[in-house]
């Protein structure tokens, strides 16, 4: 328990911070849309006449931006791309930062087991995802609402968009965790995080369109596609790869840990 | 029973060697002294004991339990000190010391300010604005402050000034007499004669000799150096006298055996200067390699 208050009180600032932008960030396009929606068919006519390559990068080319959901989805890949960053963040760093800052000897020399302690870190960071997950709930429900106007929403499809976040947040942790220990030495963790966050953002992208599916297949943004989501009211077949990441990184993270050579600070 | 008990431990860092085949005992109430220059294998052998890593063969046990399998357990009376100090940024002294103390099952915190108060220790500070040395008292302090039944002290000295050496070589000593056992790392020979009952003697990974500390200083040569006007050194050149140099009006040599055969004949000269000196560990381990 001390190791969890300790690790959450490291990356509750950090924690505020993410949750600010995203909250801040669901107002700003919620707020856009309800200056654009009046307009809808202007911005529809608009759209169509950019390439059609632009518009499948960013996932639009489906999308009905005059109805709520349909922009609200393009809002979403937004907030993804943020939830992303953060829990490859906190996967890349909350193993490696006892090496980084070289605090690895005071902790594993204290009588508390790795798996203790891996649990408590884990625990605490997704307590962290967590608290940003509901900031994300409640502004989109608070500012959907604010900015619909006399429009209407389907309640369950939105549902099926946030609920899928939980998952979305624990493939990015856990693949950070999990690549943070195959490597030798995290330096630093923004590199890496972005690295990861927003490759598979662009594989995700590229995927699309170069209409290759191969690409698609491997990319958490693809799984929870939230045009996809949205048009057809269900999650891609494909999710369950994005569960499988989640197992074998929580497997591999467990067993590299236990049998990891703390390196000596020189 | 052995406090520590290392067989044949070997541990190789992909290619390169850590230690091979280490094997030592230390026994109830010893203070065991661990020389050896830098990159021999001190701090290798140390992290094997508290499993921040794991041996390429070989095992260790400490109070009669492996060391890899009981180790969350047999860390509850274990205090370690690092050579290099390095705590969370951000946090106050005390803060840390509480985190500390909080993986404990007894209640620590008297004796912890009674620490903090004999090493003088601002606990109001942040440990980032601390100096080198500050940080060392509060590695200190952090590492005898659940009173464990043994001590493992790499490099504990580097970074304090001599009083707080000896302040800290004095509770080294109190928390002995308490019962603790105390194995001591360095590479500074003299400390480790100060405080040691026996030593062990580690060179390039592997251990060249455990020996009574007494034994050891009898073996050892004394380094001597003497200035006269119009010296002549072959007068020096009796048994046990080894590698005489001369230079600039000055003899310098090493010599092993009865010290009064030697101070009888330096009274024997009128000289302006005399100096005898503990040998370096290096200069030790050179008669080790003889």
């Amino acid at each position: 328990m001390n190791i969890y208050r300790h690790e959450f009180k490291m990356h509750l600032r950090s924690d505020i911070i993410w949750s600010i932008s995203q909250a801040a960030m669901i107002f700003l396009f919620t707020w856009i849309f309800s200056s654009i929606a009046v307009d809808a068919a202007l911005l529809t006519e608009t759209l169509s006449q950019f390439p059609k390559e632009l518009l499948i990068a960013f996932g639009m080319e489906n999308l009905d931006l005059a109805t709520v959901l349909g922009f609200f989805s393009f809002a979403f890949l937004f907030s993804q791309i943020l939830l992303a960053l953060q829990a490859a963040n906190y996967g890349f760093g909350i193993l490696s930062v006892e090496e980084r800052e070289l605090t690895a000897d005071f902790l594993l020399a204290k009588p508390i087991s790795r798996r203790r302690i891996l649990f408590s870190k884990v625990l605490s960071a997704f307590t962290g995802l967590t608290i940003t997950n509901i900031v994300v709930w409640i502004s989109s429900f608070v500012f959907i609402n604010m900015f619909k106007g006399d429009r209407t929403y389907e309640t369950s499809t939105l549902l099926k968009l946030l609920l899928g976040i939980v998952v979305f947040q624990l493939v990015f942790l856990t693949l950070g965790m999990f690549i943070s220990l195959l490597v030798k030495r995290v330096r630093n963790v923004t590199p890496f995080s972005m690295g990861l966050a927003f490759g598979m953002y662009v594989l995700s992208a590229f995927g699309g369109m170069l209409g290759d599916v191969k690409l698609e297949l491997i990319t958490p943004f693809k799984h929870f596609d939230p045009g996809y989501i949205i048009s057809n009211q269900a999650y891609p077949s494909t999710l369950w790869i994005s569960v499988a990441y989640i197992v074998v990184s929580a497997i591999g993270t467990y067993v590299l840990y236990q049998r990891r050579d703390i390196p000596a600070p020189v | 029973m052995s406090i520590i008990e290392v067989n044949n431990l070997t541990k190789y860092y992909g290619k390169s060697r850590g230690i091979v085949d280490v094997s030592f005992n230390v026994e109830e109430g010893e203070i065991f002294g661990f020389i050896g220059p830098n990159g021999a294998g001190k701090s290798t052998t140390i992290r094997l004991l508290l499993s921040l890593i794991y041996p390429t063969s070989g095992s260790a046990k400490i109070f009669g339990k492996d060391c890899i399998e009981y180790g969350p357990m047999l860390r509850q009376d274990i205090g370690y000190l690092p050579s290099e100090v390095f705590y969370y940024e951000g946090m106050k002294v005390l803060d840390l010391l509480k985190y500390s103390a909080s993986f404990y099952k007894k209640d620590c915190s008297e004796r912890m300010y009674e620490l903090a108060e004999i090493m003088e220790l601002d606990l109001k500070r942040r440990i980032d604005d601390l100096s080198y040395g500050n940080k060392k008292k509060v590695g200190i302090v952090q590492g005898l402050l659940h009173e464990p039944r043994l001590l493992l002290l790499d490099e504990p000295t580097s970074g304090l000034d001599p009083l707080m050496q000896r302040k800290f070589f004095d509770l080294v000593r109190e928390e002995n007499e308490k019962g603790a056992t105390v194995f001591f790392s360095s590479h500074i020979l003299g400390e480790v004669q100060r405080l040691c009952s026996r030593v062990a003697i580690i060179k390039e990974g592997s251990l060249i000799e455990t020996q009574d500390i007494k034994t050891l200083q009898k073996d050892t040569y004394k380094k001597i150096r003497i200035e006269a006007p119009g010296l002549d050194e072959k007068r020096f050149l009796i048994d046990g006298v080894m590698n005489l140099e001369k230079f600039d009006g000055a003899a310098r040599f090493f010599f092993k055996g009865d010290i009064n055969t030697i101070m009888k004949l330096i009274s024997e000269q009128v000289v302006s200067d005399v100096t005898i000196e503990e040998p370096t560990l290096e200069e030790i381990f050179m008669h080790y390699y003889e």
